[in-house]
């Protein structure tokens, strides 16, 4: 699960985007933002339309086959030997842990394992890989950044989540209480056992209100989704972010 | 699945009470700290870990070898070795062991697997009295409930509901809620019971097959009392417990008593290689080693499941568990709750009756992110909710392919045939965010406490096209 040290390759010329599908419906200006902030870095970046999303919903259900057949799909998009970049932590995981599972025994096995090789969560690629450091245009505010489960442990990119944030001179960084806990989305287990997800989010909502942040910053959608969903609920006035969105509105001239 | 119904409702119930909601939370705030606080070095931790899994799945990959091992240098030494293949065997071994001394009494240090063989209530059947002399076992037993925990039992209660309990079920003695005065008094009763029961049991962390060593780790030097001051002593433990060398052992008892309790080492550590020896003055006569199976040989047979079976029992997965901090260990309904329950006990009684357990789980990696073997519990999760749902008949799991429902799997093959066909998908997208205002607003158990996500005016391919990203 723990995520070894990975070996950055140097800045491309080209790569591809994978949105995910989450972001495609719900979020779509965080995958706009995360691909402004890789060609603001002059990489040119490819957002195939043929993609659709990870597979990880059946993977996660225990539908292998089905989760199989969207990989494979995915796999398609991707034909050149470009670095993909994925703007949420459980996807990325899926596509570069998961995908080489799920192909065990498959006769794409081995081709498995080098797409597996080519995909990066955005926070790792912005900060390893194009090292972007601007300049913060943006007023004070403090935020408070919940960092998905996946991010942390099996992508292992919390920290680059933080130094991301930490580049910025205005931003305040707001810790709160059990911050590795999970939000209690897990996906469909929100579903199956909707109580003890309640429970879950409802303290880390607690947890994250009790610093009085103004925005709520996750790398992942899921989260965002359950958590703000949640303050909706109890009629907060907190509101959550996508990262790629807050930096590039941190950093961009034209939008602050 | 009734099963289900029943983890749904245990849950419901433990969410619903703030005194339970709090003593988890707080007793696993406490334990997750001291454990922290006794692993300061990340990568030497990483290290002992890495050290850890590779001695148990050593040993489980010779398995078989080892115990036959154990088992003749046990018999060297004097310690008689008994084999069980189910509880039921397991249980009339220790009643045969009773019945031969005539015994009536039992005393016994904590032991899981005795809780696995429910072995107190079928010698009670039997006209045979079973005494817990761990103080969380003493605890529990005073109310007839079942551990909450595998290292700390009697954890849902905190010390005003223990003082109370002792206050009605012992009136002679002064009400206390001191915890030292509550533990002296315990101790008091159960130094009496120690000297009248003529056999003692307890469990084995460790058993060590190139010496015939039994390894007990325990704080409360009950565990050793049981195993040197009764004439007999049983010892009860599952056959995943042997280890190949006596140099395995450090490296072990490190990982364990750091991860459980956050402690360097326990008050007791046992090595217990042989009865009582002539000229030797204490120590019991007789020692017995039962082995228990009851379904681990069959997790032993594959791959990936295998690892279950390195488990060293350090409770470490339940206390960083954000599932079970907040429903605690009864909810789960089977004797090991928790992360490693949840693995372990849908292979042992079948995915047919806990098939729901693996479900309960978001996935986060907390528990193997501080499992001292290094057990990929999500992995084991997401292969049992596989096997659960599988449909050819090659699984070797047991009850594989019992949950498979028609509507499920139907919603599952609609969800991979849209997402298979890109253009289908587009169109689809393109209705929803369209008519993103008739989006209901109710969405079953999601909107119990969320408001509906708001569906986006135009999707990421549509905006990423307006924006002028290319597509190849
Ligand atoms: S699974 Fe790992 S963390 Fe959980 S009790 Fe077993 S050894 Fe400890």
């Amino acid at each position: 699960m723990i995520n070894n040290k990975r070996v950055y390759p140097d800045k491309p010329t080209k790569v591809y985007f994978f949105g995910t599908c989450l972001v495609d419906l719900l979020y779509p200006e965080a995958g706009v933002d995360g691909m402004r902030l890789i060609a603001r870095e002059g990489v040119k970046v490819i957002y195939p339309q043929n993609q659709t999303c990870c597979g990880q919903p059946a993977w996660n259900s225990g539908y292998r086959e089905q989760a199989r057949a969207v990989a494979r799909q995915q796999m398609s998009c991707f034909p050149n030997n470009h670095p993909i970049i994925v703007p949420s932590g459980s996807c990325a995981g899926m596509m570069r842990y998961h995908y080489p599972e799920l192909f065990k025994g498959e006769r794409e096995e081995t081709t498995v394992q080098a797409f597996a090789q080519r995909i990066f969560e955005l926070t790792e690629f912005l900060v390893h890989v194009l090292k972007i450091n601007r300049q913060d245009l943006g007023k004070p505010i403090k935020v408070a950044l919940h960092t998905s489960c996946s991010a942390r442990r099996e992508m292992g990119v919390a920290e680059e989540h933080e130094r991301l944030l930490a580049q910025l001179e205005n931003v305040e960084i707001a810790q709160h209480m059990r911050k590795e806990e999970c939000c209690g989305f897990g996906g469909t287990f929100a579903i199956k056992h909707p109580e003890i997800s309640a429970a879950m989010v409802e303290e880390k909502s607690d947890a994250l209100l009790q610093e009085n942040p103004e925005r709520v910053i996750s790398g992942d959608c899921g989260c965002l989704m359950n958590i703000t969903g949640h303050l909706k609920q109890r009629e907060s006035r907190l509101r959550g972010q996508h990262i790629a969105s807050f930096l590039w509105e941190r950093t961009n001239a034209t939008d602050s | 699945m009734q099963q289900t119904v029943d983890f749904q409702n245990r849950s419901h119930n433990a969410l619903g009470d703030p005194q339970i909601r709090k003593n988890f939370r707080s007793a696993m705030d406490g334990l997750i700290q001291k454990r922290r606080q006794a692993f300061p070095e990340r990568e030497a931790l990483e290290q002992l870990r890495w050290k850890g899994e590779k001695i148990k799945a050593n040993a489980l990959s010779k398995l078989p070898a080892l115990l036959a091992q154990l088992e003749e240098n046990c018999v060297k030494n004097g310690i008689q070795v008994h084999w069980a293949e189910t509880v039921e065997e397991a249980n009339h071994i220790v009643l045969d062991i009773m019945n031969r001394h005539d015994a009536k009494q039992l005393i016994k240090g904590k032991s899981m697997v005795s809780e696995e063989m429910d072995l107190n209530h079928f010698l009670e059947q039997h006209g045979i009295e079973c005494l817990e002399s761990d103080l969380g076992e003493f605890i529990i037993q005073l109310i007839n409930e079942k551990p909450s925990h595998i290292i700390a039992p009697a954890i849902h209660m905190n010390r005003l509901q223990v003082a109370k309990l002792f206050n009605e079920k012992f009136p002679e003695i002064p009400y206390t809620d001191d915890v030292d005065t509550m533990t002296r008094n315990a101790r008091d009763i159960l130094r009496r019971k120690f000297y009248e029961a003529p056999v003692g049991l307890s469990g084995v962390n460790f058993a060590v097959a190139e010496t015939g060593t039994l390894c007990l780790v325990e704080n409360e030097g009950n565990g050793r009392m049981c195993a040197t001051v009764p004439q007999v002593h049983i010892a009860v433990t599952g056959i995943e417990k042997v280890v190949e060398k006596l140099s395995d052992i450090p490296t072990l008892l490190r990982l364990l008593t750091r991860s459980a309790t956050g402690q360097p080492i326990t008050t007791y550590f046992n090595m217990i290689n042989a009865p009582r020896q002539s000229g030797e003055k204490d120590g019991p006569k007789e020692v017995h080693l039962v082995l228990l199976d009851n379904g681990r040989s069959r997790i032993f047979q594959d791959a990936e499941l295998i690892s279950t079976l390195r488990c060293i029992r350090c409770g470490a997965c339940m206390n960083n568990c954000p599932v079970y901090a907040r429903i605690g260990g009864h909810a789960y309904g089977t004797t090991i709750p928790g992360p490693i329950g949840s693995i372990l006990e849908p292979q042992k009684s079948g995915l047919d009756e806990l098939g729901d357990l693996p479900t309960a789980s978001t996935l986060c990696g907390a528990c193997a992110e501080v499992c001292p073997v290094r057990i990929p519990i999500p992995k084991l999760l997401n292969r049992l909710r596989f096997e659960k749902n599988r449909t050819d008949e090659t699984g070797s799991v047991k009850g594989a392919g019992s949950g498979r429902e028609w509507k499920e799997a139907t919603l599952w093959k609609l969800w991979q045939i849209l997402h298979a066909t890109p253009p289908l998908y587009r169109i689809g997208v393109k209705i929803i965010t369209r008519l993103r205002g008739l989006m209901p607003t109710q969405l079953g158990p999601w909107t119990s406490v969320r408001k509906a996500p708001r569906i986006a005016k135009k999707s990421l391919h549509e905006l990423a096209q307006e924006e002028g990203f290319d597509h190849e």
